[in-house]
């Protein structure tokens, strides 16, 4: 079944065709991992799967619906949750609370409710902490939800990250470089906590990667992007020993 | 589970220590007031540090939790002072409980300021941060220029409006004119007592405390820290903007009905820029997202310069050294480094202070 | 010629504003800034030229010269004083320490001369000129403004296209992570952005207080929001749009002032301000900003 389709999504900035005819076809709980050299519009596609750019052409489908040119907002709420390569923490908020941002549009009270501290506050304040505590317990941040995440060591910002757009409840979980900054013992237990996530929360994830290790040990399936287009699209051991790709990552 | 319960004390006991001072300053005021020994001067300015301080946390919702910087809040304010003027001028006949009126104008003030709050909000929310400011500031000025040329009166045929003098109102004879344009108002009733000043200053502090500790709040709270980020997990920017934006008019709003209801005269000039930095100077002094700080730093500014000469001469100048020295001590480098440095230094002090009681 | 004499008058206000737009628009440019105090700059110019005219009798070329230098200076200090520590801070925290210069400018000059306005005299000694039999009369101060606006215009963009600083500021308004990786110095580049505003902030101010006479701690502010008005109408960033956005404000303003309502020519302009953001918040001749992810 097919989860994220993608069809020739093109964007050009002032003539640089950042991404050009880029198509892809996830299926539901597949673990796709997106590379490519520097520059080579891996984040660009990502903005448009999330909306922050809108394309100049192409279709994205969502779990068979049509996403295209829909806001950040519709496509969050619709299945898509991403994190950042330059970490975008609500850093001035404690570690709880960014957890329970992306709890926002599940449990719902209106403001009014809040003002005026009525029932339904207290009640789905109280829904909200035993979920979000759940999600930092998969994580094992929960000991450090009280803190700012500001105050965070690097890795558990990163962690947190996950945390939060995984609370948003998403079908598909992009992730731009999870691993950038980590030792390898901190990447190591990254990869299990993303295994443990995609099993527990039935997850179908697209992640950029330049850790080739966690690429090739978690990866099904590994899309390599040049220039903007398709360089090789396929299995790990194919793709990683394709000279094409060999060629790009070294140069000539 | 036993940390959670003291993460919502912790917010709560915050609130209920801010709500015991407002509680104690106010007993303590009114002691002096029975037994006599609170000074005139001291007394007339004890509803505008309560006004002032509304002002101030108002202006921290957008400020210090929204991120966005407002320079137009004192025209919400003059929108509250006009409106709630306004109807206690109408009614002061017709409705003689003194209670219900002053409720009213109250709200009156509140859902006026607040529309325009929503209206404005709706106009700078594409905005980025420095042209919101920017606009603003228009916003408040052209507020108070219009007023400044605006006559209403009233007679038996209903409410009249000009923008040129009191004479082309047409009013018949026995007709009153309300609003005499520069000269503003004069006359209202003195509803605004201290006790209600308190009162309204209360409310507006739990109103914005529990919005910043509820659901609506963090959101808030997640388009200053980020907006991107706040985008990316489904959350409305705009919605938010627009909330935030139009509860600070509206608490404005009643900080203006409380200032009209005690001064004998209301003019527009009063609520130029120079109020709006001088609440801003409050909300930056108190720290940004603290809203006991606000409360503290509007009165004692309020107060100080009454009592010293030298902060009354150069009142203004301390202002502005205010605005530029929180903004270095808060984000220059090398002032962080060194609140760093001695922030570490102190934890190494108290540490070897420890062991040596051990 | 009623209608004349006003827009003659409002292409002359306007190219007041034309110039000092300019420091806006360059500041904003570069440093990403409005840069508040910029007004307040121009109000110190003119009690500069004030006190060594009036006060030392000194001729007007050289008091015009003198204030010329003292903004230059002035302008460098605030931004390696208050603007440069904060290059890294949230915007909200510039605009407030902008607000605080501006706000100490004026309580400094106040302390100094005292909050009564003090009466200009102009230093442009070219007399009016009367034409159609004396219906139409052009004040000397129009005559001057609107030509030395032009100048100013063309040898700015002459400089900013043909020199290597000047070349190095349009790299930096454009990507300043990439401009430093060309070798271009920021903090120099945005130092000399200062100084090239506020410099040009005096030739504005001279003209400015020669054409209204009126010179006060507070009479820099108004202008200064009114003329970052046109930089934004005309498009932030854009030297030309100062120019155009300065002028048209200016006409705008003179004409509502004559036939709308006196009192209501800045509630005026400061709707035109809304309308633009509202309609084209790039301005007349500004560009699409699109934000880094």
């Amino acid at each position: 079944m097919e989860m994220l389709k993608v069809k020739n999504l093109s964007i050009s900035f002032g003539g640089l065709h950042a991404v050009d005819s880029f198509s892809i076809t996830v299926n539901k709980g597949e673990l796709y991992g997106l590379i490519g050299p520097n520059g080579a519009g891996k984040t660009t596609v990502f903005n448009l799967l999330t909306g922050v750019y809108k394309p100049d052409m192409g279709q994205i489908i969502l779990d068979g619906k049509n996403i295209t040119g829909l806001s950040p907002v519709e496509i969050n709420k619709a299945g898509i949750a991403r994190t950042f390569q330059n970490i975008r923490l609500f850093k001035n908020l404690s570690v709880l609370d960014n957890v329970k941002i992306g709890l926002h549009n599940n449990y719902n009270y209106s403001t009014i409710s809040g003002i005026f501290r009525l029932p339904s506050y207290f009640r789905t304040e109280k829904r909200m902490n035993e979920k979000a505590y759940e999600i930092l317990e998969v994580f094992g941040l929960d000991k450090e939800a009280d803190i700012l995440s500001a105050n965070l060591p690097y890795g558990k910002q990163r962690k947190l990250e996950i945390a939060r757009a995984l609370a948003t409840n998403p079908k598909l979980l992009l992730l731009d470089e999870p691993a950038a900054g980590m030792n390898p013992a901190e990447t190591e237990e990254l990869m299990e906590t993303i295994t443990i996530i995609r099993k527990k929360y039935d997850l179908t994830i697209l992640l950029i990667e330049h850790d080739m290790k966690l690429v090739a040990g978690i990866c099904e399936k590994i899309f390599v992007l040049n220039f903007g287009t398709e360089l090789a699209n396929g299995l790990p051991q194919d793709v990683l020993n394709n000279p094409e790709v060999i060629k790009a990552y070294l140069g000539e | 589970m036993k940390s959670k319960m003291l993460k919502i004390n912790k917010s709560a006991r915050s609130s209920i220590i801010t709500v015991g001072m407002i509680l104690i300053a106010y007993i303590i005021c009114q002691a002096l007031i029975v037994t006599g020994n609170m000074s005139n001067l001291l007394q007339n300015l004890l509803v505008s540090m309560c006004y002032y301080a509304i002002m101030a946390v108002s202006l921290n919702l957008t400020v210090g939790f929204l991120g966005q910087l407002s320079l137009g809040h004192a025209g919400f304010m003059c929108l509250g002072a006009f409106a709630g003027a306004i109807f206690s001028k109408c009614t002061v006949n017709a409705i003689q409980n003194t209670f219900i009126r002053f409720t009213l104008a109250i709200l009156l003030g509140a859902v006026v300021a607040g529309l325009f709050g929503i209206f404005i909000g709706t106009v700078v929310l594409r905005l980025r941060g420095d042209y919101l400011a920017i606009v603003t500031l228009a916003f408040g000025e052209i507020i108070k220029n219009v007023l400044n040329v605006l006559y209403i009166g009233y007679d038996s045929k209903g409410i009249h409006l000009s923008m040129k003098d009191a004479i082309s109102l047409n009013l018949e004879d026995g007709g009153i004119v309300l609003v005499k344009g520069a000269q503003g108002i004069s006359g209202t009733p003195r509803d605004a007592t201290f006790t209600v000043s308190v009162i309204l200053l209360l409310i507006t502090y739990l109103i914005i405390v529990n919005l910043v500790n509820s659901r609506s709040g963090r959101a808030i709270m997640a388009i200053r820290d980020n907006s991107i980020a706040a985008e990316s997990v489904g959350i409305n920017i705009t919605k938010y903007k627009i909330l935030a934006f139009s509860i600070s008019a509206a608490l404005a709003g009643i900080a203006g009905v409380l200032y009209s209801h005690n001064i004998a005269t209301v003019q527009s000039s009063k609520f130029g820029y120079n109020l709006s930095i001088m609440i801003l100077v409050f909300v930056v002094l108190g720290g940004m997202g603290n809203l006991r700080g606000s409360i503290i730093s509007a009165v004692l500014l309020t107060l100080l310069p009454e009592y010293l000469r030298f902060l009354r001469d150069y009142r203004m100048l301390i202002y502005s050294i205010v605005l530029i020295v929180m903004m270095l001590y808060n984000w220059a480098p090398a002032c962080v480094a060194w609140r760093n440095k001695l922030s570490s230094n102190l934890a190494a002090m108290l540490k070897k202070s420890k062991k040596e009681e051990l | 010629m009623n209608f004349l004499t006003h827009l003659l008058n409002g292409i002359s206000l306007g190219s007041v504003y034309s110039i000092i737009a300019l420091g806006y628009t360059m500041v904003y440019g570069i440093a990403k800034m409005i840069n508040f105090a910029h007004g307040d700059v121009i109000m110190v110019g003119g009690f500069i030229i004030f006190t060594l005219m009036s006060t030392l009798g000194l001729n007007p070329f050289f008091s015009v010269l003198a204030a010329m230098i003292v903004c230059t200076l002035l302008g460098m200090t605030i931004e390696r004083i208050a603007y440069k520590p904060l290059r890294k801070a949230p915007s909200l925290a510039v605009l407030i320490t902008a607000i605080g210069v501006s706000y100490l400018l004026q309580n400094l000059a106040l302390l100094i001369y005292g909050a009564e306005s003090k009466s200009f005299t102009s230093v442009i000694p070219v007399k009016a000129l009367s034409l159609f039999d004396g219906r139409l009369s052009i004040s000397g101060e129009t005559l001057v403004t609107i030509p030395l606006c032009i100048v100013i215009m063309i040898g700015l963009n002459f400089f900013i296209k043909k020199s290597k600083t000047g070349r190095g500021m349009i790299a930096v308004s454009e990507d300043k992570e990439a401009a430093v990786l060309m070798g271009v110095n920021v903090n120099k580049t945005i130092a000399i952005t200062f100084a090239i505003g506020s410099a040009i902030a005096a030739i504005g101010s001279a003209l400015m207080f020669s054409a209204y006479h009126n010179l006060s701690p507070t009479s820099g502010a108004m202008p200064g929001i009114k003329a970052f008005v046109a930089a934004v109408f005309g498009g932030i960033g854009s030297i030309p749009g100062a120019m155009i956005g300065g002028i048209l404000l200016g006409v705008i303003e003179i004409l509502s002032r004559a036939y709308i309502s006196t009192q209501l020519g800045d509630a005026i302009v400061f709707l035109i301000l809304i309308v633009v953001l509202l309609v084209k918040p790039t301005g007349i001749l500004g560009r699409k900003i699109q934000e880094k992810v």
